[in-house]
């Protein structure tokens, strides 16, 4: 027990440092077609993550939605754009370095603050389970109203991105 | 049961939307952009499920939140990809700061 206890955290740690180091080569990569590759690689790292939270119901959702959705549209938008991408462009601009530093600071502050705040982790909270039925059920109870509401943005998203993607009508010839 | 402490996790989504929001200043191409936007994004989704977790006693409440941004993430790559297609179409370029139409 106590060596399955050290296999998870040893695990769970390994899945984090895989999924900095394919962010990092989202970030840095020359060929977008790659970046896409890590992006997947980093998202599918991170439902690992959500499984090791005990939340499966949103690994499955990240998986389906993330890497079989958002990761086919960006390659999608990468292949009919890339023509000119596939020659030596530069890809970053010249505020690396500026970048960097306020990051850096940023992130220390931030850690500093993390590291000092008391959480309220609780040993009750600890043990509260949940299942996808308990998420059906907050999801047609509590959360009813932003369900609808976000089913409306997603109709009214996607018809904009029809009219916007297709190609306008040939005007009429004097 | 759960391995490891909550902050090692915030510390970990931290350096995720770090890499996520360095890529958005500094990549030139608006594809990049979006893709380092999605991590940012993703980042934050883990702090959402991670408090769930650890500080609440019905875990649903944060996965329910997570579900929402990951849908709108969803709608905000299609919005976006779409205009970028658009962008492309009429002025043959994809790169950030080639489009100053605006600025002066």
């Amino acid at each position: 027990m106590e060596l399955l206890q050290l296999g998870a955290k040893f695990g769970i740690y390994a899945v984090m440092a895989a999924i900095l180091v394919f962010a990092l080569g989202v970030v840095t990569f020359r060929n977008l077609f790659h970046c896409a590759l890590c992006l997947a690689a980093a998202l599918i790292g991170t439902a690992g993550i959500y499984i090791a939270l005990q939340a499966e119901f949103l690994a499955g959702v990240q998986i389906l939605l993330y890497v079989g959705g958002v990761i086919t549209l960006v390659v999608f938008a990468i292949m009919l754009t890339e023509h000119l991408a596939g020659k030596t462009v530069r890809q970053n601009n010249a505020q690396s370095l500026p970048a960097i530093v306020g990051l850096a600071g940023f992130v220390t502050a931030l850690i500093a603050l993390i590291l000092k705040t008391p959480w309220p982790v609780t040993e009750a909270a600890l043990k509260a389970k949940t299942s996808a039925m308990g998420l059906g059920e907050a999801l047609m109870g509590t959360y009813v109203f932003p369900f609808e509401v976000i089913s409306i943005v997603l109709l009214a998203a996607l018809i904009g991105t029809v009219v916007i993607a297709k190609k306008d009508a040939p005007e009429e010839r004097p | 049961m759960i391995a490891i402490p909550l902050q090692h996790i915030l510390i970990f989504s931290l350096l995720l939307f770090a890499i996520g929001l360095y890529g958005a200043l500094v990549r030139r191409n608006i594809i990049g952009i979006l893709i380092s936007i999605e991590l940012m994004v993703n980042a934050s989704n883990i702090n959402l499920i991670a408090f769930s977790k650890y500080t609440s006693l019905s875990p649903e409440t944060g996965q329910i939140f997570a579900l929402f941004v990951i849908a709108l993430a969803a709608t905000a790559a299609a919005v976006g990809l779409a205009i970028v297609l658009a962008l492309y179409r009429i002025r043959k370029t994809v790169q950030a700061d080639e489009v100053h139409l605006l600025k002066w």
